[in-house]
């Protein structure tokens, strides 16, 4: 035990020491919380729209008043010519074009209901798709609005008038914040890159400037190496964790459902996973450079299909069955679970397994094959 | 006995780094493994200090087998790797507190084993480990291979890199530890170091040509060395070699070093041979062989019964001039 105490403390001093590296393991993940989760949002502001209107009815223009009063869309052009529509969309000038037939007041009136037409430049297909859905939102709610009127929006093809009554109700998040969603990912992240690179590195350096030799003809042995090694960014990672959390809690205002002991629990299961899979690749690289390049390439496939950024649903068949093998997207689901709804010990304990085998796997894998004498 | 090596093999893929050594090293004793880089010497070091496992043969240090006992082994050696080996971000004394620690002792406790050496880098204490001059750095290595009061040391080339007054500086301290009665194993490149030590093996291409006191291994030279100047060296060379009478040439700084096959050679032979030729600055004396001339000799031998040695060395006799372990020494 003393020994690992003296490991430890060494290992504080040097990294204490290091100003640079200080500054990267403390700044780095907060700056990296406040700009990705503002960033990395999938809503979307401002989408340019341009109006043609054949009507000139105060039905079209009160359907045209409700886009240009959401946050979401931003007029950029009205005329009563559909080619101007058209140059609109080729232009570049607008992503949709909203397109009143005539007499689709009267039609209103007289009818009950009325075709309209949207036009999406589909280039960029999610921002197409997402302006698509809220253009359809408008439209529902001016519908309800209205009352007895109903609009048919149209989209490319005539469609038929939409009859059946939508209600949806959206649990634990009701307002649909990304920031809610994307906070407990983005932590997740945080702590993978503190752990994962400064492991690896930290052991590797020891080989590149050949302390390794003089340890290792030291009594300390493996396991007391591994443990010292392994201690000084479990903590780390665990304090960066609990800054985050302060953030999602009072600066994202992020609830937190969950029980905060069983939070911590989760994050150090996973941990052991990142500064095991850190360790492993310090074990076959020989310099600080490999090890950046192995791990960075592992947890860029890792944190792409984890689910953080795109649905695992939305996924091919094969992506969704890799991300079974994807430590990061297990953790972040349960993340998630537990703290957006509160999941608890009963409901998560399948998926938490799963996290610990990978945990004792890496961890494993890595001390059998750190070696203190070369055969 | 405190090391007893018996047929160490050890082989790095195809590379047969050590062929099977042999040597003892009694307790108290200063021994050197001198040889030219690549001789072994570093991987026989590894294989001493638990670090590496050999293919064949055992080694016992302090009476302990280097395989079975090498929990043992590791609290009682003290080694200082070729390259320097402390953390460059630590400070001077946070490294050697260090080392104590993971051995379970303090720098208070055996101050006294390293005082003769700390002293010197006391005063820069506080300064990072990797800010300090090469000789500097080394006598702190040293500090902290001793703090732990080993039993024996191995040194590998400690003073390669390291100036001139540095490296004197450094064996004076070796001697002196030497007196304490420590057993110190020290490997280098550099012949003149040789005769610092008690005993030193000669070692090129994972063999030990021969063990002996500096003075043994001149004697085993054999044959009457003269030293050949001229103004005109590479001439010089190229003359000797053509001589058919040569047993062996080779360059030695300045000088050619030159033995002779015939056994009523008298150096005015050489000097007619060479007037014949148009040297007329030439001159011949006879010296006594170093440990370098022997290990030279040596090598040159071990070419003629190894031909499928390394072709620097060249296979006739005394053609070492593409391959110089001299070349080293200051």
């Amino acid at each position: 035990m003393r020994i690992i105490f003296f490991i430890l403390q060494k290992e504080f001093l040097q990294i204490f020491r290091n100003r640079l590296m200080l500054g990267f393991i403390l700044v780095v993940p907060i700056i990296q919380l406040m700009i990705l989760t503002y960033a990395a949002t999938f809503e979307i502001r401002n989408i340019d729209f341009f109006v043609v209107d054949h009507d000139h009815s105060p039905e079209s223009r009160a359907l045209i008043d409700r886009f240009v009063a959401s946050e979401n869309f931003r007029l950029t052009g009205w005329s009563a010519s559909a080619a101007d529509g058209e140059l609109a969309l080729l232009g570049n000038k607008a992503v949709m074009v909203l397109q009143i037939p005539a007499h689709t007041g009267r039609d209103l009136v007289r009818d009950g209901s009325a075709p309209v037409s949207l036009r999406f430049d589909a280039v960029d297909g999610f921002t197409a798709n997402v302006a698509s859905q809220y253009a359809m939102q408008i439209i529902r709610r001016h519908n309800e609005v209205a009352g007895v009127a109903h609009l048919a929006s149209i989209e490319p093809a005539p469609t038929g008038i939409a009859q059946i009554g939508i209600n949806v109700s959206r649990w634990y998040n009701p307002h649909l914040d990304y920031k809610i969603y994307m906070v407990p990912g983005i932590l997740v992240m945080l702590i993978t890159v503190i752990g994962g690179f400064l492991t690896g590195m930290n052991v590797v350096r020891e080989k590149e400037i050949g302390t390794i030799e003089q340890l290792n003809v030291t009594p300390i042995t493996k396991f007391q190496f591994i443990i010292g090694k392994l201690m000084p960014f479990m903590i780390l990672a665990l304090v960066i964790f609990s800054f985050g959390l302060l953030l999602a809690r009072f600066w994202f205002e992020v609830p937190f459902e969950g029980s905060l002991m069983l939070i911590y629990l989760i994050a150090a299961t996973y941990l052991l996973v990142v500064l095991g899979l850190g360790l492993l690749v310090s074990t076959v690289t020989h310099t600080q450079q490999q090890a950046i390049f192995i791990t960075w390439f592992v947890f860029v496939i890792f944190i792409l299909l984890s689910g953080l950024f795109t649905p695992i649903d939305s996924m091919p068949g094969w992506a969704q069955y890799l991300t079974w093998a994807n430590p990061v997207a297990w953790f972040i689901d349960i993340i998630r679970r537990v703290m957006l709804t509160g999941a608890d010990m009963q409901d998560i304990w399948s998926s938490y397994l799963v996290l610990l085998a990978y945990g004792v796997a890496f961890i494993g894998s890595a001390v059998l094959r750190y070696r203190k004498a070369a055969a | 006995m405190s090391v007893t090596v018996k047929n160490i093999v050890k082989n790095h893929g195809d590379i047969r780094a050590l062929r099977g050594i042999t040597f003892e090293v009694t307790e108290g004793e200063l021994f050197g493994l001198i040889g030219p880089d690549g001789a072994g010497k570093t991987t026989l070091f590894h294989i001493l200090t638990t670090l590496l496992l050999p293919d064949e043969g055992d080694a016992h240090v302090l009476g302990i087998d280097v395989i079975a006992g090498f929990r043992n082994l590791r609290r009682r050696i003290g080694y200082m790797p070729g390259r320097f080996s402390l953390y460059p971000d630590l400070s001077v004394e946070e490294n050697l507190s260090f080392f104590a620690t993971i051995f379970n002792t303090t720098v208070e406790e055996n101050y006294h084993l390293i005082q003769d050496i700390y002293h010197q880098i006391e005063p820069f204490r506080k300064r990072r480990a990797g800010d300090l001059s090469g000789g500097m750095k080394q006598k702190l290595a040293l500090s902290c291979a001793l703090i732990h009061k080993p039993d024996i040391l191995f040194l590998d080339e400690p003073t390669t890199g390291v100036d001139a007054v540095s490296r004197r500086e450094f064996w004076d301290m070796l001697g002196r530890l030497r007196v304490s009665g420590l057993t110190i194993l020290v490997s280098t490149p550099y012949m003149d170091e040789a005769s610092r030590c008690d005993r030193v093996a000669l070692m090129d291409r994972g063999e030990i040509l021969s063990v002996n006191t500096p003075a043994g291994i001149s004697r085993e030279f054999g044959r009457p060395l003269y030293s050949v100047t001229s103004g005109r060296r590479y001439e010089l060379l190229k003359a000797l070699r053509a001589c058919t009478h040569a047993h062996s040439v080779f360059t030695f700084g300045d000088e050619v070093h030159y033995t002779d096959l015939r056994e009523d050679f008298r150096p005015e032979m050489l000097e007619s041979y060479l007037q014949q030729l148009g040297f007329d600055d030439v001159r011949i004396e006879q010296i006594t062989p170093g440990v370098e001339d022997t290990l030279i000799s040596l090598m040159s031998t071990q070419d003629t019964r190894d031909p499928i040695g390394d072709d620097n060395h060249g296979h006739k006799e005394g053609t070492n001039d593409g391959y110089n372990p001299a070349i080293k020494d200051s």
